[in-house]
């Protein structure tokens, strides 16, 4: 259920692998939000054109967040091509038309305009691959039901949402946002300071008399985080022109009401701190509050959520927690949140890294629930460690997706060893398996990123953490030699048959 | 960023934010993450680095040492907190026993929000102090 990025990512997967599938949409087209936002329209995520590696190579990958992931050539690295070059950024129009031009050259089917209602559980004669294997579900929509053992949502985070603040009602969500030329000469109050609240703030710089941005917690900067945690470099121009005394306000403050009085709001905040309560006017109130997942009646067959976003929890494999059977792709899969190691979040609420995800996930599907086997590519102990460690340098699912996709090579004394291939990384350490390697990379929020080795030998898993390289290249003697003897033990085993 | 209705009554009957007024609950709800564990998943792992101080908000949990039950936990109960005070790997594993639902909060955001609030490291302290009482009593 889904047209944007992560429903189009995993048509295309799920089809590579021969599994039978229908792709439902209430929208005209592909693109799913980038139809309509970023309200400024320019992504946040880059895709650069001129790199070290070719853009055909996975390596490119590193470098262009916003192309989806295709096995043949003419089908990657959609978006440079089609980009103006004015910006490494593309524009939203860009985007949109780079998802339609995916969809087309791929050949993805999508019955659009085609609205899900209602969801329900029946049993299934056929014994198909819900609620544990007996029962369908069923989704009724627009055009009539459809039945299915299996159902994916990738519906977006993409319900604006408002906190329950007494009169935040009246004022327009990010989503309604007007052309920026109204806001001339008028005093703004954006309630938020992630992203959203800070990308209209940089918009209205040169249009509003007065800008005040509040929330309750600080603002974090992405250049501070090391991690696309905070507000991203593109959007700091308000915060330096707060810190510089130049007309915008950040608070840090809980906003206790708003109220219309005529032509103006009024605000009343109250700090955590002094505990002060502070009145603001102005002009337009903007709740830059976020988005919730559309999951419309999902939590009444038990699908659990958590969070401020209405995300619901799922497994390692993005499967609810609470309901098998009931699948998630796309921004959706930032729920199933992985070890978030030193807090640091993976990237999978935006395209560069859930469409691995999703490949992930279709591969997952083929094998366990339509009998699928994937292949696994045997590998001689001498190609190993030079294999992984080429994998750490350049393989872009490590790079987007970190401490939370790993490579993992089977290490198995009978049948060899072979590449079990991305594996979610909670997955590797909390499943138990033979003697096997998962290698990954990982940040502190400090330090470049690194590599992280997880060896798992006799059911019993020891992490083994690398140093980081500034040059970000993982290939040399240094990494051979430490690789080399941390697999040594295991390596010893696989080789020789048992 | 939202006002978080439920999760700042939640907090409010914990002891360890006993102290604090209605709006530091509220930015307490902002700097703190939720997460969501599912019965028999792991929160903490023993052994691996990069784990952070949670505090329950619904369900419960086990402390569990080479794979053995040592204690269980619950709502208003936290965890994490040793090894994000000494910089060091878990020592147990803490697994869900039933759906579990947390804050959480990066080890090395810990020291800063304990500084800010004084009377949740105090909290804290007693916290720790009970356990360190509960296990003199069991030793001896």
């Amino acid at each position: 259920m889904g047209s944007g990025p992560g429903g189009l990512q995993l048509s295309y997967s799920l089809r590579r692998l021969g599994i039978d599938h229908a792709v439902l949409s209430d929208d005209p087209a592909p693109g799913g939000m980038f139809r309509r936002w970023p309200v400024f329209q320019r992504m946040l995520s880059w895709t650069k054109p001129h790199t070290v590696v070719e853009r055909t190579s996975r390596a490119y990958e590193r470098f262009d967040w916003n192309s989806l992931l295709a096995d043949d050539e003419p089908q990657r690295a959609v978006m440079p091509a089609l980009m103006d070059g004015t910006s490494y950024f593309p524009s939203r129009p860009e985007m949109q038309r780079g998802l339609e031009l995916f969809a087309e050259r791929t050949g993805i089917q999508v019955r659009f305009g085609c609205r899900w209602e209602s969801t329900k559980v029946i049993p299934s004669p056929a014994g198909g691959g819900g609620q544990g294997g007996g029962q369908d579900f069923v989704l009724t929509t627009s055009d009539g039901e459809y039945r299915a053992p299996v159902v994916v949502f990738a519906v977006g985070v993409a319900q604006p949402f408002r906190p329950p603040i007494p009169g935040l009602e009246l004022a327009p969500h990010y989503g309604d946002f007007r052309p920026v030329e109204t806001y001339r000469d008028r005093r703004v109050f954006i309630i938020g300071k992630q992203n959203s609240g800070f990308e209209i703030a940089s918009g209205l710089l040169p249009w509003a008399r007065q800008l005040v941005l509040a929330s309750p917690s600080p603002t974090k900067l992405s250049v501070d985080t090391h991690t696309l945690v905070g507000v991203r470099a593109r959007y700091v121009q308000p915060y330096e022109d707060a810190v510089l005394a130049g007309g915008v306000l950040i608070l840090d403050t809980t906003i206790e009401s708003v109220a219309r009085q005529g032509a103006v709001y009024r605000v009343q905040t109250r700090s955590p701190h002094e505990g002060r309560e502070r009145a603001f006017e102005a002009d337009d109130v903007i709740a830059a509050t976020g988005f919730i997942t559309p999951l419309r009646d999902l939590s009444t067959l038990g699908v659990a959520t958590f969070g401020q976003s209405g995300l619901p929890a799922q497994t390692p494999f993005w499967e609810s927690a609470t309901v098998p059977g009931i699948f998630f792709a796309g921004t959706i899969t930032q729920g199933a949140k992985g070890l978030k190691k030193h807090g640091i979040p993976s990237n999978s609420g935006a395209v560069q890294g859930y469409r691995y995800n999703a490949r992930v996930l279709a591969r997952h599907l083929a094998e366990t629930k339509f009998g699928v086997p994937a292949t696994r590519e045997r590998l001689d102990a001498a190609g190993l460690v030079p294999y992984l460690l080429e994998q750490l340098s350049n393989g872009p699912e490590l790079w987007h997706q970190r401490a939370y996709l790993a490579r993992v090579i089977n290490l198995d004394r009978n049948t060899g060893i072979s590449d079990e291939g991305i594996v979610p990384l909670q997955y590797f350490l909390d499943s138990g398996g033979g003697d096997a390697v998962a290698a990954t990379l990982e940040a502190n929020g400090r330090d470049n990123p690194y590599p992280v080795v997880y060896v798992r030998k006799d059911g019993s898993v020891v992490e083994h953490a690398l140093a980081p390289d500034p040059l970000l290249d993982f290939t040399g003697p240094d990494y051979q030699g430490e690789l080399r003897k941390l697999l040594e033990l295991v390596l010893s085993g696989a080789a020789s048959p048992a | 960023m939202a006002v978080r209705d439920d999760v700042v009554n939640t907090i409010a009957a914990f002891s360890l934010f006993a102290d604090l007024t209605g709006p530091q609950l509220e930015e307490v709800a902002h700097i703190f993450d939720e997460a969501f564990f599912g019965e028999g998943e792991r929160i903490l792992r023993q052994g691996v680095s990069g784990s952070g101080f949670y505090i329950i908000l619904e369900g419960t949990a086990a402390i569990r040492v080479n794979g053995a039950d040592r204690s269980s936990l619950k709502a208003g109960d936290f965890f994490g907190e040793i090894s994000c005070l000494l910089g060091e790997v878990p020592v147990a594993d803490i697994v869900a026993t039933k759906a579990l639902r947390c804050l959480v909060l990066p080890a090395a955001q810990l020291e800063g929000f304990l500084t800010a609030h004084p009377r949740v490291m105090y909290r804290l302290l007693q916290g720790e102090a009970r356990k360190v009482k509960n296990t003199t009593k069991w030793l001896s």
